[in-house]
């Protein structure tokens, strides 16, 4: 494994972007970086800016406002960076299903890389996906 | 040749970058320790700079490339340069060279230059934002910086070489003894902070209020450049004190435990500091800057006249 990946593995700054979810599935991702969960840990840092971000944490439901908005943050992160989708909303639209205002789903939109269903997600696992994100990312390489 | 080693291995550039990884890991860790966490790994620091040298340059189409990309560079060797100076004059004698002390307060300033510089090259509001309040907290911060390192230039009776200054501490006893020296040692540690925009005066940058601020255009190479001169600094700038009120640090035999603790306890009162203190305005923080702090500074240079 390079260098380069082993450091990105180590040190995993994650923007946090919301399209559309019902704000509970963004509320258990601030408690990972609390100090019962101290994501820290791990290198795991929330930044402000999806340019110093080497993951998007996406939530939500893609409604047809967010689509172009999160190509563009997707695009403006450097990468190499991956695309985590949090919570059921974000896999398949949950209790939203049949919507007028959300034709696609995340992965439609983004090249999702790992998906942790639940609504919401408990902390617990969205660190246990993440980690299962990290195995992923050294086995390829 | 002597120089070029001097100002790229020891103890320019590599020393002062890994002591500043080193500074920024006990800096982070003391946070979370503060915050009852576990905290980051020891190297962590290392990795997020390797993780941002591999990662793609992102450059705004708007903003001047040339500026943008440059002026972090001029931060990170104004650094260096502050760094090599300040080492030299404490571990050999007879090294610095007349006015290095003044030398040493302006390119301390530098590195703030080079990022408002920056932010405003890259075109983006919010940078501008944190660009326009962090030339203000230079200028707050600037004033009583400057009275108070005057007062043990007026102590040693005027000297303004670095050699001197310790010399002057070695025969008459450390800056800190005195009344004038606390004092000003106060004002020192609190503009320290402004000058490292640690909290409560990380009003440039306020994660939670404007993203990073000047730095929100940055990715890759030029943000690890960045993050490198902010971890040298809170190397640096500590070091500095320990110079100028704690007589230098010095390494034969046992005093080199005693240097090391010196640093330290000044960068753990600045993290803690850092972590027990709410956010300032930043009309607040120049009131605060010109108001309080600059007249215990003016008092601690009218008690160093008077000799105390
Ligand atoms: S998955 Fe559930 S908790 Fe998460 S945004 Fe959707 S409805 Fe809300």
């Amino acid at each position: 494994m390079g260098i380069k990946l082993k450091a990105l593995t180590k040190s995993l700054w994650v923007y946090h972007l919301s399209t559309g979810s019902c704000n509970n599935c963004d509320i258990e991702i601030l408690d990972c970086l609390t100090p019962r969960f101290d994501l820290e840990r791990f290198g795991i840092v929330l930044v402000g800016s999806p340019r110093h971000a080497d993951a998007l944490l996406v939530t939500g439901n893609m409604t047809i406002k967010s689509m172009e908005r999160a190509k563009e943050v997707y695009e403006q992160m450097p990468k190499p960076g991956v695309v985590i989708a949090i919570g059921t909303c974000a896999l398949n639209h949950g209790v939203f299903s049949g919507s007028y205002v959300m034709p696609k789903t995340v992965d439609e939109v983004l090249p999702v890389d790992i998906y942790i269903p639940g609504c919401p997600p408990k902390p617990e696992g969205i660190i246990a996906g993440v980690a299962k994100l990290l195995a992923l990312v050294k086995e390829k390489a | 040749m002597e120089h070029v080693f001097n100002y790229l291995i020891f103890p320019g550039f590599l020393f002062t970058a890994f002591a500043g990884i080193l500074a920024s890991w006990i800096d982070r860790k003391v946070t979370a320790r503060v915050q009852w966490r576990v905290g980051p790994p020891f190297l962590q620091p290392l990795y997020d700079i390797v993780k941002l040298l591999g990662k793609e340059t992102v450059i705004p189409r708007a903003c001047s490339r040339f500026t943008f990309l440059l002026s972090p560079v001029f931060g990170l060797a104004a650094v260096t340069a502050v760094s090599t100076i300040v080492w030299k004059t404490m571990l050999w004698q007879n090294r610095g060279f007349a006015g290095d002390l003044i030398v040493v307060v302006y390119l301390l300033m530098i590195p703030s230059i080079a990022l408002i510089v920056g932010g405003f090259a890259s075109k983006n509001p919010i940078a501008s934002l944190g660009a326009s309040r962090e030339m203000k907290l230079m200028l707050a911060d600037e004033l009583p910086f400057l009275i108070a390192v005057m007062v043990p230039v007026v102590q040693s009776n005027g000297a303004i070489k670095l050699d001197q200054l310790i010399a002057y501490q070695h025969t008459h006893g450390m800056v800190v003894g005195s009344i004038s020296g606390v004092l000003a040692l106060i004002v020192v540690i609190i503009t320290t902070q402004a000058k490292l925009t640690l909290v409560p005066f990380d009003i440039p940058e306020a994660e939670t209020e404007i993203m990073g601020g000047l730095e929100v255009e940055y990715s890759g190479t030029p943000l690890a450049i960045i993050k490198l001169t902010r971890m040298m600094m809170l190397f640096t700038l500590p070091m500095f004190l320990v110079l100028l009120f704690w007589g230098g640090v010095s390494f034969q035999g046992w005093s080199i435990l005693w240097s090391i603790l010196k640093y330290v306890f000044f960068l753990v009162l600045i993290v803690l500091i850092r972590n027990t203190n709410p956010r300032l305005r930043i009309d607040q923080a120049v009131k605060f800057l010109w108001g309080p702090v600059t007249f215990i500074g003016i008092a601690a240079v009218v008690l160093a006249l008077m000799g105390k």
